[in-house]
């Protein structure tokens, strides 16, 4: 490695101090002058008709500024929140799109539905008030359930989506899959449910809108994962602001996990509000209203049925899904348990036929949305639950049942049944590299040691697959996208040879100012600290699509490569002008354009200063300045993958599951940073483990309440809950496609930990003839699992 | 009924009129726009508010400004030294990448040196228990629970306590 601070190495993040010594910036933080406070009054059904709303109490109280209601954005043509993904069912009908409204207009769907926001000159002022503001509402009868939505007798949570249907979407070869299963010698079958799950980003989501009359301009701050993406949605849609009159921020954001990716309805209440009264308006959610009004994650029902032949070779696939999508399509929902689903399950497998029906549905519910993972943790706990169970029906170990079946590296690139074509990978060698790590061979032993005090242990693994780096722009098109994920870099080289990198990518944690810094470092030789990155400000950034779907890297980081290609044409250029030397006979190595075989060469530095100087450059063939802007769309999507190893004990006599161990092999192709990579796979582990062992967002189907709307109720994941990790990844599958060959590190965590962890549970309580258990394996599933156990096997 | 309260923050004195309602927290984050203690629930369940208030880790959102009158508290602002060094546990976290989102972290940060402080050689049980109360949803704990063994390490380091008195 030629930069200390370059590519591989382990480099301390660069903006770690201001976090460090509280000078970080959130939205929260910011104050401006005259800055009022804005609270939101919300339903307190999950379904009603609004019939008046009265506000004159609230008015009359101290300090407030303003009452506005939905009547009120309808008065000024507020539109609807658009939904970005179209979804077409099997009959070819597009999916049942039915308004969004930042503020109820008539109706309420949810508990936390928006109906009104009290303004105030301070926030406990505006939350007095709120209470004062009286809403008449005639309760509507409600359904939070997904099965029990798709009943004929339930309540309609939409008038134009009949059987609250939003789609039924299938994928895959429906009659070769029946025939696959019309030969089978052995069939496996499973029911479950993946979990609904609140991302709980520790940032609550917040807003701070502003508008100067001078100019026309609105600004919005906002805790979002991709403010160019919202610039477009609430300017182009909701708003009806050109975008040159409307700047979006989005500063340092705590934590996304998907749930700030979304355009939600209070960006455009604080932005519309704060010209409608003529001072800055801030709103910041409470926990509680994140627990009610961020998107939820998963939520899906399914059957599940693997075809095999006599030696658990995997002949066919078939699989139903019914998908939760909340009261209102949020802004990619409809892409979620779709193409970010059924694309994925073949896993790592060359099941030669896959056929999978999604039925999406409208509930009474806060709207389900991406989270980490988004589609790929679904599709990777129906396949892993599903071959552990395949294994005990073939009569096969559950390593050996997942070795037979791996598209060898061998027939990369693949193309799978269901869509996508992976591009590289080596399956069997990250199992091949997990088993010693793990001690496989000493389970038994461990596990003996374990029922010599009592205890029940488990082993489970997860081989999973997922794909990243979302998109190839013309196959999101094809596939319902109504934008194409492309991504955008600027390098602006400065006269004294700074840099400053502009992307469109947004770092909320994973690190984007070293890591990005790093390739700037390592392509020109100049020192990390002379080079910043700036994201998440649109008046800053020519465009970006943002980040999610672990795409950072691998599009915006490919972004940033080819702008710094331009970039060194550029400089070679004005190096052969300056050393009068022809541009074909520079060399460039590490920042030094060289002309060969002589000893005159120019670092990047004095070729940065010549271009902002210039007195003599042949201005037909040479422009001043070196700021290069380039946009990179991908030619695939990547393909991170790897083996997850769980090992469980199990307390039966209070049901208490503990995870003693848990191992991750990887394979994300290369790595430009370990030491950030590494922690990304640790805290996705821990969304993993939580989903399987700890949360759970729990509805009522009868009140239609949220009962989990507090970290009292919503058991999140902490230090005491988990053990330390075991980590590694191997580079030797780079991704064929982009130039870093990087696949994308940020969410194989969360994809591989549930299935490994549940199969793990599942192992320990065998003994018992249990063979499922939905998550999460609360210490009372569990301890009742027990209970509920065969005598004969019990007595065991 | 507002009245006023009196405190020393990160080693100077300030005085407010403040509601009496107001929490220790919003005094700090609103009135002296110390920004660097957050909030990230309303149940005092996250920890991300955590302060020192006369020596010892108190959630701020939970306290009220009135009940810190007369006290001492420091701040994540507070906590490196006055010539910007920081901290052996802020050293230790960037060290150990034991933040990601960075939005937890000063809370985090401020349990981890009142925990050192109280039990200056902790094992990794009793870091894991003692942080229970700080919730991060980025880093999986497991480099916060490295940073804490090598921040506690740094802090009875005999130059860290020279410094610390």
């Amino acid at each position: 490695m030629a930069n200390p601070n370059g590519v591989g190495a382990s480099v301390r993040r660069l903006e770690d101090p201001r976090f460090l010594t509280g000078r970080g910036n959130y939205t929260d933080d910011f104050k401006r002058p005259n800055m009022t406070h804005l609270v939101h009054v919300r339903s307190p059904y999950p379904h009603a008709l609004v019939k008046g709303i009265d506000a004159s109490a609230a008015l009359a109280a101290p300090g407030v500024v303003a009452v506005l209601t939905g009547a009120d954005m309808e008065a000024d043509k507020v539109g609807s929140l658009p939904c970005g993904w179209q979804i077409h069912s099997k009959d070819g009908s597009p999916m049942k799109e039915p308004g969004h409204f930042p503020l109820a207009r008539g109706r309420v769907r949810y508990v936390g539905d928006a109906v009104a926001v009290v303004i105030a000159e301070t926030k406990d002022q505006a939350r007095d008030a709120a209470e004062l503001v009286v809403v008449d509402y005639e309760e509507l009868p409600a359904v939070t359930a997904s099965t029990r939505a798709v009943t004929a007798e339930a309540p309609q949570v939409h008038d134009e989506a009949p059987g609250n249907l939003c789609y039924d979407w299938h994928l895959g070869d429906k009659a070769a899959v029946d025939a696959a299963f019309a030969q089978a010698a052995h069939v496996a079958t499973i029911d479950l449910v993946n979990n609904r799950l609140v991302p709980n980003a520790m940032e609550p989501r917040a807003a701070l809108g502003e508008y100067d009359p001078s100019n026309g301009e609105y600004t919005l701050t906002t805790t979002s994962q991709n403010p160019h993406v919202i610039r477009l949605l609430m300017g182009a849609f909701v708003l009806g602001i050109p975008e040159h009159k409307l700047r979006v921020v989005a500063p340092d954001v705590g934590g996304g996990f998907g749930s700030k990716i979304f355009h939600y309805g209070e960006e455009a209440v604080v932005t519309w509000a704060a010209k409608k009264i003529g001072r800055p308006v801030k709103w910041t959610a409470d926990r509680s209203e994140s627990f009610l009004t961020d998107a939820h994650g998963r939520d899906h029902v399914s059957h599940a049925e693997m075809a095999m032949d006599q030696d658990g070779h995997f002949l066919a696939l078939r699989v139903s899904t019914l998908a939760n999508l909340g009261a209102y399509l949020s802004t990619f929902a409809p892409s979620i348990p779709t193409y970010l689903y059924a694309t994925l399950l073949a896993g790592q497998y060359k099941t030669p036929a896959i056929y999978a029906e999604v039925k999406a549905v409208f509930t009474n519910t806060a709207p389900v949305d991406a989270y980490r993972g988004a589609g790929r943790p679904e599709a990777c706990y129906l396949i892993e639950r599903l071959v552990d169970i395949a294994a005990g029906v073939a009569g096969l170990d559950r390593a050996e049942i997942r070795r037979r079946n791996f598209v060898p590296a061998s027939a990369m690139p693949y193309q799978t049944p269901v869509a996508l074509q992976y591009d590289s990978g080596d399956f069997a060698k990250n199992l091949d590299i997990a088993l010693p790590l793990v001690d496989y061979d000493g389970f038994a032993a461990r596990k003996a040691a374990s029922k010599a005090k009592g205890k029940l242990r488990g082993i489970g693994f997860s081989t999973y697959i997922e794909a990243c780096g979302i998109a190839p722009s013309n196959v999101a098109g094809a596939l319902g996208a109504r934008a194409g994920l492309y991504e955008c870099a600027e390098v602006r080289f400065h006269p004294t040879g700074s840099v400053t990198v502009f992307t469109g990518s947004h770092s909320h944690g994973q690190g984007h100012e070293t890591t990005f810094a790093q390739l700037v470092a390592e392509r020109f030789g100049v020192p990390i600290e002379n080079v910043e990155i700036v994201h998440g400000d649109t008046s800053k950034i020519p465009f970006g699509m943002g980040t999610y779907g672990s795409r950072s890297l691998a599009v915006g980081g490919s972004a940033l490569v080819k702008a710094m290609d331009k970039v060194e044409r550029k400089a070679k250029k004005i190096a052969a002008h300056m050393l009068e030397a022809a541009e074909t006979d520079i060399e460039v190595k590490d920042g030094r354009f060289t002309v060969a075989g002589t000893d005159k060469s120019l670092g990047i530095g004095d070729i940065a200063l010549q271009a902002y100087v210039p007195h003599n450059f042949p201005l037909d063939e040479l422009e001043p300045g070196l700021d290069e802007q380039a946009f990179y769309d991908p030619k695939n999507f990547t393909y991170p993958n790897g083996c997850h190893v769980c090992e469980v004990e199990i307390d039966p006599e209070t049901g208490v599951t503990q995870v003693v161990a848990f191992s991750a092999v990887d394979d994300f192709g290369n790595v430009i940073n370990p030491l950030i990579v590494e922690g990304q796979v640790h805290g996705g582990i821990v969304q993993g483990i939580g989903q399987a062992l700890l949360e759970n967002c729990v509805y009522d189907d009868e009140s239609g309440q949220l009962l989990t709307g507090s970290f009292m109720d919503y058991c999140m994941p902490r230090a005491d809950d988990v053990p330390s990790f075991t980590v590694r990844y191997h580079e030797d599958q780079p991704c064929t496609h982009n130039p870093l060959g990087v696949k994308g590190c940020g969410e194989a965590g969360t994809i591989g930990a549930s299935a490994a962890t549940m199969n793990a549970v599942v192992d320990a309580l065998s003994a018992f003839g249990v063979t499922h258990l939905d998550m999460p394996a609360t210490p009372e599933k569990v301890w009742r699992a027990i209970q509920n156990a065969t005598p004969a096997l019990a007595a065991e | 009924m507002p009245c006023t309260v009196t405190m020393t923050v990160n080693g100077k004195t300030v005085s407010r009129e403040v509601e009496e309602r107001t929490l220790l927290v919003t005094f700090l984050r609103d009135h002296l726009s110390l920004t660097g203690t957050h909030v990230g629930c309303d149940t005092s369940q996250c920890g991300a508010c955590v302060v020192h208030v006369d020596g010892r880790s108190v959630k701020s959102c939970t306290t009220l400004a009135v009940q810190a009158n007369g006290a001492s508290v420091t701040t994540i602002e507070g906590l490196a030294a006055a010539d910007g060094t920081l901290h052996p546990m802020q050293a230790a976290f960037r060290e150990h990448h034991g933040l990601q989102c960075g939005f937890c972290t000063p809370g985090m940060v401020m349990s981890a040196v009142d925990l050192v402080r109280n039990n200056p050689t902790p094992t990794e049980h009793d870091i894991r228990d003692g942080l229970e109360g700080n919730i991060c949803r980025c880093t999986g704990y497991h480099n916060i629970v490295k940073a804490v063994q090598a921040g506690a390490e740094a802090m009875n380091s005999p130059s860290a306590k020279a410094a610390a008195e």
